[in-house]
């Protein structure tokens, strides 16, 4: 897993549409049966708007490629990035992505919720 | 995550299990609670009250944050009869996010070419219902009126602990048909969980006011109260 990520962001809105909640975590078990690295980062926490309920699942494979949704398509980005270190060193964290946050993270809500995300390795 | 907790989750879900998948945020807790082995768990009323509301959530127990990952299998609708009423109740079903199946033996009611955007299936309740697994997820309406076709399925309702059991028919009908379950050795208490006549009491005169007052009746059966077989645990 090193270098640049290879994940495309366009796509995001069509994946989210497409991939139910079953596909998502049978997809994160076909990864890592296949012998890949995987996360799954999970919305364990919303406050006022935020786009996606709690329960919601993103699962991440290490070679990039990603099934589900944890916003609009917001913060996706960033939960790869860290998911991406998370199947490096093992550590479970918490995220968390709101309007107020912009500075801390590359990305915010523009729908003005507040999300906290669980990202763990699968393994 | 360990693989096999993940692959037991999938499992669950693909065999219609209810499963809730607990993590503690520190990583340091990780457990798959099924209704069976929830009695002994730590965090039992959490898990129950989750299981109930059909939701995910974060949970506080004794200091620490665990979140229950809550998986309950989609909600079915077996509608016996392919009749006016199910013409109405299709869509809105579909709507409310049911998934629902139709069941008729008579083939000039179970038509694709009536129900267009259904499954039906021209088969009898007897012969159709057991490969199909009814169970706590599931709703039953039996609207034929014919004794030979509601009753085998309200008997397999019964037995298979299905959260709504309603049938169509006067008072005067249900009471035979209570007087024909009662022979064939159901009790009181199961007897009782049938919903006739079926539908909330709106008023409704037409199939598709009927049909509404059946899928409100569902609804209520489904988030307002536990579903029945969970209490009994």
């Amino acid at each position: 897993m090193a270098g640049a990520m290879r994940y495309i962001l366009p796509n995001i809105t069509e994946l989210i549409m497409l991939a139910s909640d079953d596909d998502i975590l049978g997809q994160a078990e076909a990864w890592a049966n296949a012998g890949k690295g995987v996360a799954l980062a999970t919305v364990i926490e919303t406050w006022g708007s935020a786009p996606r309920p709690v329960g919601s699942h993103l699962a991440i494979a290490e070679d990039g490629h990603f099934l589900g949704s944890v916003s609009g398509g917001c913060v996706e980005g960033d939960v790869v990035t860290e998911a991406m270190d998370c199947i490096s060193d093992g550590k479970p964290r918490v995220l968390e992505f709101g309007v107020a946050d912009e500075t801390a993270w590359r990305a915010g809500l523009s729908c003005g919720g507040r999300i906290r995300v669980y990202v763990e390795r699968i393994g | 995550m360990r693989r096999e907790l993940l692959a037991e989750l999938n499992a669950a879900r693909r065999e219609r299990r209810a499963a809730v998948l607990v993590s503690s945020l520190d990583g340091q807790v990780q457990r798959l609670v099924t209704p069976d082995t929830l009695a002994g768990d730590p965090l039992a009323e959490q898990i129950d009250a989750a299981l109930r509301a059909g939701k995910s959530t974060l949970v506080e127990h004794e200091g620490t944050s665990f979140f229950l990952t809550v998986q309950v299998p989609p909600v079915r609708l077996v509608v016996i009869g392919a009749v006016h009423i199910s013409q109405a109740l299709a869509p809105m079903a579909r709507l409310a996010g049911f998934d629902m199946v139709i069941v008729d033996p008579r083939t000039a009611f179970a038509t694709p070419e009536r129900f267009p955007d259904v499954q039906v299936i021209a088969e009898w309740p007897e012969t159709v219902l057991p490969p199909m697994k009814i169970d706590r997820y599931t709703a039953i309406c039996c609207f034929t009126h014919d004794p030979k076709i509601d009753d085998p399925a309200l008997e397999q309702a019964l037995r298979a602990d299905c959260f709504s059991v309603g049938a169509l028919g006067s008072r005067k009908t249900h009471g035979k048909r209570v007087e024909r379950l009662q022979a064939k050795g159901f009790g009181e208490a199961d007897i009782a969980r049938i919903r006739a006549p079926i539908g909330l009491d709106i008023g409704a005169i037409t199939p598709t006011e009927i049909a509404v007052s059946v899928l409100g009746e569902i609804i209520l059966s489904l988030r307002k109260k536990p579903l029945r077989a969970q209490v009994a645990q």
